[in-house]
């Protein structure tokens, strides 16, 4: 039985959501901890935290809020987005051009105008859509207008026509296929192949240092609570219900009088800026960013980490990022012929399996464990609760609208 | 508009079909269907299969575009030009065969929905639940009967059940014109008469059109009846008249 | 040299079952000019030309070469290959201790024109026509070869039509360097619309030399016959273009059709069907590991083994996993997309994560030519063939068989098909089997043209995909059309605006497409589709 949602927003965004409140405190903690342990604690220390620990534990941040991107459009709209990775690559490519004017004269041509791979091509002047990037701010706000303005065009031609279900999971994939294809070249003027690399600093502060690691991770658990927690405003509003009742029938909410696809513009425009935000915030830690970040199998991986964590829960798809993320780092070093066999057979298993990931496993648990207490508020409020026959109307809808 | 001026009758109707014609592959759906409902009337459709009843309903929801014809609502807008949404918003709401409802929503989410207005993705996202909205939702409430089912998923509702929290949906709207398919599909007697009962306590405020095959709801009903044929009016009538007309005893029987 | 060699194998390989005796006529020339000085041979070397011997014309060619030797002990003529001497009458090998054991009978640049005109007349007026075809076509090059009075001869007698236009085309070259304009200009009208690249090299050099004696009329007439040979060209590349894009259609069209099976008739997205493709490359691959003498055979064996491999690999998918999913797309798709993942893998640990050598028999190897500026490979054209032939195959198998039959059953009216007593579950395995055993036929086709890897399959999913949704999902029919006309628009766009951008550009367009005609180019409408 579900609680009725009383109460302002405030309320509704925290009170009501225990593990998310669980897990935003985890993080907040994380942010700070790990930083401070990292910086105060000298190397050797049983308390120390290595930079290369704190930058691996900062991508998986990232990551997270990409999950929690995909999360809400995915899990809440059924809108299977193939795509994201282009978001998140727009993202960290905006990000990325700002890092390179940073580097000044300091590249190995010496030139002061112009980023190294442009000497080596031998332009004469920075293109016209590289203006600007030298500007922090302006940077900035491309992270967020670069995806946004794709995923309100792609959005807008799309949720119109009404492409929906695995026709527009298709020709999302399409789309970064095309956007991975064209970053590949030489002439687009992001660095073709080799992307954009080689940062040394970023407002100032150089990347190298362990000052500069510790603010970019505490910078990123930041973004990831912030990026929650306008998911979690938005799937507790009105619109948030708007959002379900379009994934499990998009007829229904038509004749309900609802513009079902200004509802998914909204909200793909939304995620799509989230996930811009990773990867801003993932470039600067890696220090690297290509075309391989559009590949299409990227996309495919953020879904299962959602998949894995649980769909439609949001807080699941952070621990889904971590958790595969996580498994990804160990098995890749441990056993790397490995890896792919565990990522394909986590696909199988957990669409077979596992259809509302870890965290619909322990709602699970809790339960069995529970009922003979009278069951109780599990704290988890996931947005569907029968999960298999929703998704089948989900998707005959789709069939029939395809 | 001006379109009202070239309707072929004088008094006014909330629903006006003219000549309304579909085609799908070379099918006709829809064959120059012409067909009006006046304000306050309730209606009741019938029809063997491949009639044209659900593709009717498409064709005035926005669901599917005419190849030919007009459907003016209220005398005045052409239906034929908007989709689903903005018909919906105009005034008409529809209820499909199969119940429909938001299944992973509760009882007290769907109803909240359905309530008429604040449609923008704007006033979603800063939606309020007043307290008239609060009054609305329970007076539909007694009307369907699930007061105590309230904050369950629509899911886990019976069949009767979530047809009528559909019906309570189609409430929340306030539309003018409510369409309704087969509303008596795969419920008991008892809720059958009970739904006949709330249609015609209905009917006091709204214009209905009732899709339906159970001849002993239509008798319940105790309206006006169309008959449909391969895509147009066959006869039109009381029960009683149309059941004694020679043409549909055989549409009916004579295959 | 080694065309010298070549030759001379070919000829005494034909001649080898009677041992040769060293011929009087020509052998005593060659005797001559052993021990003739550069102003004897001259004249030995006139007399060589009227020899009427079969081996004459060889004889003439390798010394020409400037690989004829003798050895100085004996006196036989020998011939120097590459790596090996023989004797050229008797055609045995020789051993030699020293490389001073034979010397060459050397020729001077006069020798070397007489030698050619000997040549180009022997051949001229052999009695091969495709020799005489190859002589005038030589004669292209050089025109002074011949002289005036041969050419008119070859002319006259000249039978073959096709042999003529080209000895005309000589006699045209011949006439752009004549003492009058009148000739000049005839010489003109005789190349214009010619796509030989030789005739197009005279007008060119032509057009110069009227330029620097400022010969307006001729520049004209130049610059007339150039621009019609130009535009012919351009025609040519269109048409080559259109061959590749064809073939590139082709290519997409095989490694769609399994997909119009699997996502058009069955609703199943497939992310693993590229691994499909790419299983039947690495089958064709393994039997040609365990058939190596018999490269010519083993696609013959290759493309039923595919089939085998890739549609029982399909059938267990979709009884382990797909079976589990239906009516879920979206996750079908995730799942098989781990499918793929763990097939990649596989194939990465068992052959390694390099690319796998495929050889290409000598049947699909070769050119032919539709004008003298245009050649196309008959592998290309074997893919376009092939390609039809398992498509008109898989329309016959859906339209013409029982299982067809049960299959559009099911998929149209899946309880109504149980209820008459057919076994949905396995019309649904064997169906998905034969939409896999095709991409695996697709494989081994491909192998021919690409790279075999484990991630070969990854460079078809998303344009298979494309090519489906394009030509109308569960439409055969909109497949073809789909595949050519997204092959053709791709390698059309490519000259002008480059392999990627191109690709990049028909992506696009599709995107926008499927916007306008969410069902793609030849979809069902109305009711059926709902329901379908």
């Amino acid at each position: 039985m579900k609680q009725e949602i009383k109460g302002g927003p405030l309320t509704r965004l925290i009170m009501n959501d225990v593990a998310g409140r669980r897990m935003m405190m985890i993080i907040l903690a994380i942010a700070i901890i790990v930083p401070f342990c990292n910086l105060v604690f000298p190397e050797g220390s049983a308390l120390h935290v290595s930079t290369y620990t704190m930058t691996l534990l900062g991508k998986y941040l990232c990551y997270a809020l990409l999950a929690v991107s995909v999360d809400l459009i995915w899990g809440y709209c059924g809108i299977l987005s193939l795509g994201h990775g282009a978001f998140f690559a727009l993202g960290g490519y905006a990000m990325g051009m700002y890092l390179m004017r940073q580097i000044g004269d300091r590249g190995v041509y010496a030139n002061p105008d112009l980023p190294d791979f442009m000497v080596f091509l031998n332009w004469t002047e920075v293109p016209w859509y590289w203006f600007g990037f030298d500007q922090f701010w302006f940077a900035m706000v491309m992270v967020l207008a670069v995806p946004g303005i794709l995923a309100f065009v792609f959005g807008a031609l799309a949720f119109r026509s009404r492409v929906t279900g695995v026709y527009l999971s298709i020709i999302t994939q399409a789309l970064t296929y095309a956007l991975m294809l064209a970053f590949f070249r030489n002439d687009m003027g992001f660095g073709g192949n080799n992307g954009l690399t080689d940062f040394k600093d970023i407002l100032g502060f150089d990347l190298q240092a362990d000052s500069t690691r510790a603010a970019l991770f505490f910078a990123s658990g930041i973004a990831l609570i912030l990026g929650y927690l306008i998911s979690r405003f938005i799937v507790t509003s009105k619109l948030g219900r708007v959002l379900v009742a379009i994934r499990d029938s998009e007829s229904r909410a038509r004749f309900l009088g609802y513009r079902v696809e200004w509802y998914k513009l909204f909200v793909f425009v939304v995620s799509a800026m989230l996930a811009g935000v990773a990867g801003a915030l993932y470039v600067p830690q890696v220090g690297i960013i290509n075309p391989g970040e559009f590949a299409p199998i990227n996309s495919i991986e953020m879904i299962i980490w959602v998949a894995v964590g649980g769909r439609g829960t949001l807080f699941g798809a952070v621990i889904g990022a971590v958790l595969v993320n996580y498994a990804k780092t160990y098995f890749t070093g441990a056993f790397a012929e490995l890896w792919l066999f565990m990522l394909g057979g986590l696909f199988v298993l957990t669409t077979l399996y596992l259809p509302k990931g870890v965290v619909g496993l322990w709602a699970q648990m809790k339960d069995k464990f529970m009922s003979s207490g009278g069951g109780g508020n599990s704290g988890i409020t996931t947005g569907s609760s029968s999960g298999k026959s929703s998704d089948q109307k989900t998707s005959k809808e789709a069939e029939g609208n395809a | 508009m001006s379109l009202a001026k070239t309707k072929h009758i004088e008094q006014p109707t909330v629903l006006y079909m003219d000549g309304v014609s579909v085609s799908f592959d070379g099918f006709k759906a829809l064959n120059s269907l012409s067909l009006f409902i006046e304000p306050g009337e309730m209606r009741a459709i019938i029809g063997p299969n491949g009639a044209g009843k659900t593709t009717m309903m498409d064709v005035i929801t926005g669901k599917t575009r005419p190849d030919e014809g007009r459907i003016l609502f209220n005398d005045e807008l052409d239906l034929t030009r908007y989709d689903e949404a903005q018909v919906a918003n105009m005034g008409v709401g529809r209820k499909f065969q199969k119940p429909s409802v938001i299944e992973s929503l509760t009882v007290f989410e769907n109803l909240e929905m359905s309530l008429k207005g604040g449609r923008s993705v704007w006033q979603a996202l800063t939606h309020k639940l007043t307290g008239a909205k609060q009054d609305k939702i329970d007076e539909i409430l007694s009307m369907i009967d699930l007061k105590d089912r309230l904050y369950e998923d629509a899911g886990s509702l019976s069949h009767g059940q979530k047809q009528w929290l559909e019906i309570g949906m189609l409430l929340g709207q306030e539309p003018e014109l409510l369409l309704i398919d087969e509303p008596a599909a795969g419920m008991t007697d008892e809720e059958t008469m009970k739904t006949a009962e709330l249609f015609k306590e209905l009917s006091k405020k709204h214009s209905l059109m009732v899709v339906e095959h159970d001849m002993d709801f239509i008798e319940a009903l105790d309206c006006r009846v169309t008959v449909l044929h391969e895509g147009s009016v066959l006869a039109e009538g009381s029960l009683a008249n149309v059941k004694n007309n020679q043409q549909v005893i055989e549409v009916y029987l004579g295959r | 040299m080694l065309f010298a060699f070549v030759l001379y194998t070919v000829v005494v390989a034909g001649a080898e079952a009677s041992p040769m005796k060293p011929n009087t006529a020509l052998h005593a020339v060659a005797q001559e000019l052993i021990d003739a000085g550069y102003r004897e041979k001259q004249a030995v070397t006139e007399r060589l030309t009227t020899i009427d011997d079969p081996k004459t014309l060889l004889f003439m060619q390798i010394m020409v070469e400037g690989d004829l030797y003798y050895r100085k002990d004996d006196r036989v003529v020998v011939i120097k290959g590459d790596d090996a001497v023989t004797t050229f009458f008797s055609g045995e090998e020789v051993t030699l201790e020293s490389k001073r054991d034979i010397k060459k009978i050397s020729v001077n640049n006069k020798l070397r024109v007489l030698l050619r005109s000997g040549i180009a007349r022997l051949q001229i007026f052999s009695d091969d026509p495709e020799m005489r075809m190859q002589a005038a076509v030589n004669l292209l090059k050089s025109a002074e070869d011949l002289d005036q009075t041969t050419l008119e001869e070859a002319l006259d007698k000249e039978e073959n039509s096709d042999v003529r236009d080209v000895l005309l085309l000589v006699k045209g070259i011949r006439m752009l360097e004549a003492d009058t304009e009148k000739e000049r200009l005839q010489g003109v009208s005789y190349l214009s619309g010619s796509l030989y690249p030789d005739v197009r090299g005279a007008l060119a050099n032509y057009r110069r030399a009227a330029e620097a004696d400022s010969r307006t009329e001729e520049i004209q007439a130049a610059d007339e016959a150039l621009k019609k040979i130009e535009s012919l060209l351009s025609l040519n590349s269109v048409a080559e273009n259109l061959y590749f894009g064809l073939a590139l259609g082709a290519v997409l069209l095989l490694a769609a059709i399994g997909l119009a099976i699997t996502f058009g008739v069955m609703g199943v997205i497939n992310m693993a069907h590229g691994e499909m493709i790419m299983l039947g490359a690495y089958t064709t691959y393994v039997v040609q590991q365990l058939m190596p003498d018999h490269i010519g055979m083993s696609l013959a064996v290759a493309v039923p083994a595919a089939f085998l491999v890739s549609g029982l690999v399909g059938v267990a998918i979709e009884r382990g996993v797909i079976r589990h999913l239906y009516g879920r797309p979206l996750e079908t798709l995730l799942a098989t997309f781990g499918i793929s993942l763990v097939l990649q893998q596989a194939v990465r640990s068992i052959f390694s994560p390099l690319n796998r050598e495929v050889a290409t028999p000598d049947w699909m190897a070769g050119t032919f030519m539709i004008n003298p500026a245009l050649e196309l490979t008959f592998n290309r054209l074997y893919i376009i063939i092939f390609s039809l032939m398992v498509l008109a195959l898989l329309a016959l198998i859906l339209k013409r068989t029982l299982f067809g039959l049960q299959m559009r059953a099911v998929t149209m009216n899946r309880p109504m098909a149980s209820s008459m007593g057919i076994r949905t579950g396995w019309v649904d395995a064997l169906t998905f089997g034969l939409g896999s055993g095709i991409a695996g036929i697709a494989g081994v086709a491909l192998s021919q043209l690409t790279n075999v890897g484990p991630n070969m399959g990854q460079a078809y999913i998303i344009d298979s995909f494309m090519v489906v949704v394009f030509g109308g999902v569960g439409n055969l029919w909109g497949t073809l059309v789909g595949a050519m006309s997204l092959g053709v628009v791709n390698k059309l766009l490519e000259p002008w605006a480059g392999a990627v951008v191109a690709k990049i550009l028909v992506l696009i367009f599709i995107i926008l497409f499927i916007q306008k005609r969410p069902r793609g180019l030849f979809a069902l409408k109305g009711r059926a589709a709902d329901m379908g």
